[in-house]
């Protein structure tokens, strides 16, 4: 809190003269360095694009290499018993007739509108079921993630660099939390919380309640991934020369680790971030199902299971668009910790 | 004469940096690994019913002296099913490496050797794979190849080789830029006896760390596949599908699922434990 | 304020488990005196600094009959005791600011945080104060430097910003770890200066460093530690003109610049001379002409690093070229080595191309065939080894391109360790179980394993204590005169140049500035900027040099382009 307060001081300081500079005014460090944070999102987003592309290219044609007639497949599978003619109506409405690099164009024209085609299984625009299951996939996600983040920095903060068996201890628990998998976990906490004490409901996705046994389950292993790198991470930062700097002008041991050491010791675990989100994607699919969740997870699951084409590749859309959107993100976030690698794209 | 002991440490000089193992923790790894890998080799030394044996008259026997780790639904015993399992986990886990593996170490050195444009192009290619989170990506392989241990191992390989690729890219462009390297061209070195006699042993030591590690990884995203049905089919022996059978049963007979949960566990925690204590043995001895 | 602040060690003492670094180490330093601790790598000197402000290290165990400061009883005081004396009436400077500044903050962060600590004023009297420091130590354009990172300054700049964080609370007695160590001359002069500043102040000034000669400028008296005991203490002047133990004796001698061309450093044979050198007249092994290379920064511009140097390497002699960092120097050894290809210009080795721009480039192939008549020593010679291999290892691959049988390979390495003056013992031993000289001897052994004619040497001893440094310097001397090697000899370091070159080449911003023979240059420097240089290197005196240091002057704002941030290696 002071820090910022007395900050402004120095920039107050700053500002009272500014055509005492003429320099300072043409190279304003702070706005520099919007500047360019900006012109490197732009950058990256444009990437990003690519990659979805290319998503989307890999999956519409890797999918049509799935066993099974797609047009049964719409029809209710081959328990639905179509006739001869709702087959060829079936085809001709849904352009499987059309030649495969059309049926792409039309695709990827379709795309770029925004539509992605009806759902086989449930007869909906895949853009609904989007809309439907994104946000509790998002919800269950970024709560995983900002709860993973608040277990490592409690863990490692308050305990790296004290006595032998602190550390080891808390080192142990990252270790143990780590070698977690979700499906197991999520089975214990439901065995546990929601069918033993009764303090959580054991499905559903309505209301903090059902979100909390989920994300422990989530968030548990990944902040025992993360809490070992910031460790390690945080431990070498302590030995830095500017670390004893700063101990030489007076600080406490408390706020050298805050003001100081823990900026440094996030680096590494804000770039795992950015894999982190793929991992909790990949769990929220196993915890979704266990907990009977809505979301993207559950979704898939039941879409590859149903053979439903054009939702299978519309959430791995998402999922991908979400991956890299939450990319760049961790990308800004660590350039604005660490303004050091600020250069081209 | 006075004395004056620092009471508080203060980590500003370092005379030695003493490595903060804890010196059981290696030894029960490693035992507890070789011991899977015997049960995987000969599980009769250590189970002696047979894990498919159905005895309806004895389901849902909790754990006890005659059935260690209970019954399940069917009255087989648990205990002969997890050890049965080993040999299905751990193949799986090895092979799924293997692939992962294989398919790094490939793009890794394209992308570390093949110059910036190579470079540049398995850069993207892997942007495009980190795009499919591993499990959708083993979700959408399974939807095209139908499910069962085959597609299993190669979604579970596919889905930890960016990661790996990355890796050993990162290995490489470093190792390169060392003095080392620099030093045997100012030597006169042709550049095939550079490759292969300096920088590939220098860039993959460090690998062998993480495909200990991987091991353990490959183990819990198998079994979370086999969990969701995809993988392996019941009754068969297999860690992630006895935990997917036993979840009906959760709220009666936790057993079913939490021995097989704790094998999985122990595996992964002994490949971690030492993976890392190799990774400590070789930075010992280099820096 | 009744009390003086003077500061009073008596019989401190300082142990890490169980294991004594420093013994029974007993001064006083007066208010407004200059105390200078002085020793090599391993002597104790930096703990007991740390331990003044009661920062001497985790597992630290410190003992002491008295330890003082102004009057109040260090011994006694509680971790908020100390941390209350710390900035506020004991400042602190280390080495290196680049690392010894948070890299992640605006360097005015940092001085402001001094005063945030201690609660000196307010806001906005804390923003104008931190201004007023970076004015005082000589920052030009405080307002925008106060905003920018350590990397974003140059080596002096940020040195002096340390500095100004140390003076922030005005303390009485500001401690200086190596103040000054890894600067250019020139900046180093400099920052003596603004330490100067304490002195005329009134402050006292306790100053730690390897460098005899640096602290000759400022202290007023001198204690030389070895193995954390005191051999000798005493008056500057005294320690200086009359040293009493023969440490501090080796010490002086081993300095290079005090020393003629010719004559021995090492102390087991101080002045006795080498043998007699080529001549002028020797044939050239090594010509290079126009050389020119640009970097593209990361900022797009393009930098010229190297440009039209020229230059000619006879048989048997030393061609030293000095610079200040950025000068160029490095990559000009680079391009020399062929590890670089030049924008601009040629060089010829033994009378054929050997690399070249444009139409004059010379294929990687055809260069491997004479490799093995050039090669190099680094400064780091760590990281120049492969880390899996042995000693024996690392010299048996070498031997390999010098074309020797595997079956004469072990004989041929006693023998190499034998001239580097090695037991053969070492052979079996990995770089990282040696010290910092043995390492550099394996490195020449391994530069001579192919019977080269030319030996690149690129600061090769700029890493090393100065007793070290001598002994290599010798062994380089002997190995020139026995095996009639010619050496292109790169060095920051005046003093090295001037002890072991014939000829002189100045370079600056990637230009030559001058070249001349050896004595000439220093004798009746030409260019301006070879009288500032010299001007900068700190003398003993007695050499001749008085106590002068220039006063503080604003340094200029440039930010030193990193040659080694673009070194990218092609194989």
């Amino acid at each position: 809190m002071t820090d910022t307060a007395s900050s402004n001081g120095l920039t107050n300081a700053l500002g009272n003269n500014p055509e005492a500079d003429p320099e300072a005014g043409s190279a304003n460090p702070r706005r520099e360095r919007l500047r360019r944070l900006g012109k490197r999102a732009l950058w990256r987003l444009a990437g990003g694009i690519l990659v979805l592309w290319a998503v989307a290219t890999l999956t519409f044609f890797a999918l049509r290499l799935m066993p099974g007639d797609p047009v049964l497949a719409i029809l209710g599978g081959p328990s639905g018993n179509p006739t001869a003619e709702t087959i060829a109506e079936a085809t001709r409405e849904y352009g499987l007739d059309k030649p495969l690099a059309v049926q792409y164009g039309l695709y990827l024209g379709r795309l770029v509108q925004g539509d992605l085609g009806m759902s086989y299984s449930q007869h909906l625009p895949v853009t609904r079921v989007l809309a439907e299951q994104s946000w509790p996939t998002l919800e269950l996600t970024f709560t995983s993630l900002a709860l993973a983040w608040l277990l490592v920095l409690a863990l490692t903060v308050l305990t790296a660099g004290r006595r032998r068996w602190v550390s080891t201890l808390a080192s142990l628990a990252e270790t143990v939390s780590a070698a977690l998998p979700h499906f197991w976990l999520g089975i214990l906490l439901l065995a546990v919380f929601a069918f033993g004490l009764r303090l959580f409901p054991p499905a559903g996705s309505d209301g903090w309640r059902t979100l909390v046994l989920p994300s422990l389950a989530l968030a548990i292993p990944l902040a025992g991934f993360i809490a070992q790198v910031t460790r390690e991470s945080l431990d070498l930062t302590l030995e830095q020369p500017f670390v004893l700097t700063a101990r030489t002008r007076g600080l406490s041991d408390l706020n050298v680790r805050f003001k100081h050491a823990l900026r440094h010791a996030v680096l590494p675990g804000i770039s795992l971030s950015g894999w982190a989100i793929g991992a909790l994607i990949s769990g929220a699919v196993v915890i979704e199902v266990i907990f009977s969740r809505k979301g993207l997870g559950r979704q898939l699951y039941q879409a590859v299971q149903a053979q439903d084409l054009p939702l299978t590749i519309g959430i791995s859309l998402v999922v991908a668009a979400g991956y890299v959107l939450a990319n760049v993100l961790v990308d800004l976030l660590y350039q604005w910790v660490d303004p050091r690698q600020q250069e081209n794209p | 004469m006075s004395d004056l002991i620092l009471d508080k440490p203060l980590p500003a000089v370092r005379v030695q940096r003493t490595p903060r193992t804890w010196r059981i923790g290696p030894s029960l790894a490693l035992g507890f690994l070789l011991l899977v890998i015997l049960a995987a080799l000969a599980p009769q030394w250590f189970a002696h019913s047979d894990p498919l044996a159905i005895v309806p008259r004895d389901a849902f026997h909790p754990p006890g002296w005659a059935h260690w780790f209970g019954t399940d639904q069917s009255g087989r015993d648990i205990f002969s099913r997890v050890i049965y399992g080993t040999r299905q986990s751990l193949f799986i886990g090895l092979a799924a490496t293997a692939i992962a593996m294989s398919i790094a170490i490939v793009l890794g050195l394209l992308g570390g050797l093949g110059g910036a444009r190579v470079d540049r192009a398995v850069g993207w290619v892997l942007e495009v794979l980190f795009a499919f989170p591993s499990l959708v990506l083993a979700l959408l392989l399974v939807a095209i190849f139908g499910s069962g241990i085959g597609p299993l191992i190669v979604a579970t390989g596919l889905g930890g080789a960016p990661g790996y690729a990355r890796m050993v890219r990162g290995q490489v462009l470093a190792v390169r830029n060392a003095g080392y390297i620099e030093s045997a061209k100012a030597l006169g070195h042709p550049p095939l006896r550079i490759i292969t006699r300096q920088l590939l042993p220098n860039a993959m030591r460090p690998l062998i760390v993480t495909l200990t590690m991987g091991v353990g990884q490959a183990i819990v995203w198998a079994s979370a596949l086999s969990f969701l049905g995809l993988g392996a089919r019941p009754p068969a022996p297999e860690w992630g599908t006895m935990l997917s059978m036993g979840r009906d049963f959760i709220a009666n007979a936790w057993w079913l699922t939490f021995f097989p949960g704790l094998f999985i566990v122990l595996t992964t925690l002994s490949t971690t434990v030492a993976g890392r204590y190799l990774q400590q043995r070789l930075e010992g001895r280099l820096s | 304020m009744s009390e003086p602040k003077r500061l009073i060690v008596e019989g401190l003492s300082i142990e890490f488990a169980g294991q004594s670094v420093v013994r029974d180490l007993s001064f006083t330093l007066e208010p407004g005196k200059t105390l200078a601790l002085v020793g090599e790598s391993g002597s104790g000197k930096s703990v007991t600094a740390r331990s003044l402000i009661g920062l001497a290290g985790e597992g630290a165990r410190v003992t002491a009959r008295r330890l003082s400061y102004a009057g109040r009883d260090l011994l006694a005081l509680s971790e908020r005791g100390w941390r209350d004396l710390r900035g506020r009436e004991i400042g602190f400077v280390l080495q290196d600011a680049l690392v010894s500044l948070d890299p992640l903050r605006p360097v005015g962060k940092e001085i402001l945080e001094v005063l945030q600590t201690h609660g000196w004023g307010d806001r906005v009297s804390r923003g104008q104060r931190v201004i007023e420091l970076l004015e005082t130590v000589g920052v030009p354009d405080p307002r925008l430097r106060a905003r920018q990172r350590p990397d974003q300054l140059s080596g002096g700049l940020r040195q002096r910003a340390l500095i100004a964080s140390a003076l922030a609370l005005s303390p009485g007695l500001v401690i200086a770890d190596e103040p000054t160590t890894a600067l250019d001359a020139t900046v180093q002069a400099q920052i003596l200066g603004v330490l100067q500043q304490i002195r005329q102040r009134g402050d006292s000034l306790l100053i730690i460093s390897h460098d005899l000669a640096v602290v000759a400028q400022l202290a007023d008296e001198v204690l030389v530690l070895r193995h954390g005991e005191v051999v000798e203490q005493g008056p500057i002047e005294q320690v200086l003109r009359n040293p009493r133990h023969a440490y501090t004796r080796s010490l002086l001698d081993a300095v290079p610049a005090e020393h003629a061309r010719g004559t021995r450093l090492s102390s087991a044979q101080s002045g006795s001379s080498v043998q007699a050198r080529a001549g002028a007249d020797a044939p050239v092994l090594l010509k290079a002409t126009g050389l020119g290379k640009r970097y593209v920064g990361p900022d797009q511009q393009a930098r010229q690093v190297v440009d039209g140097v020229s230059f000619e390497l006879r048989a048997g002699r030393t061609l030293g070229i000095v610079g200040e960092s950025g000068s160029g120097k490095t990559t000009v050894a680079r391009i020399v080595l062929g590890l670089l290809e030049p924008d601009a210009g040629a060089v010829q080795f033994l009378n054929v191309p050997w690399t070249g721009a444009g139409s004059g480039r010379v294929e990687e192939k055809t260069r491997r065939l004479h490799r093995r008549d050039i090669s190099v020593i680094y400064q780091d010679p760590l990281s120049s080894f492969d880390p899996r291999w042995s000693v024996g290892q690392i010299l048996a691959d070498a031997l390999d391109v010098a074309g020797i049988a595997f079956e004469q390979q072990r004989a041929r390495i006693a023998q190499l360790l034998h001239e580097v003056r090695l037991p053969v013992e070492l052979s079996t031993r990995r770089p990282l179980q040696l010290s910092g000289g043995q390492r550099q001897r394996v490195a020449i052994a391994r530069a001579i394993a192919s019977n080269p004619k030319v030996i690149i040497c690129d600061e090769p001893v700029s890493a090393l204590d100065v007793s070290v440094q001598a002994q290599v310097l010798d062994l380089l001397a002997d190995l020139q005169a026995s095996l009639g090697l010619a050496y292109l000899f790169i060095s920051h370091d005046l003093g090295v140049i001037r002890h072991v070159s014939d000829e002189v080449l100045v370079m600056r911003h990637g230009k030559v500035v001058e070249t001349a023979p050896v004595e000439t240059l220093f004798d009746s420097p030409q260019h301006e900027y070879t009288r500032r240089l010299l001007g900068a290197v700190p003398r003993l005196p007695g050499a001749g040099a008085t106590r002068v240091v220039p006063p503080v002057e604003p340094e200029s704002a440039v930010l030193l382009f990193d040659e080694s941030r673009l070194w990218k290696i092609a194989i």
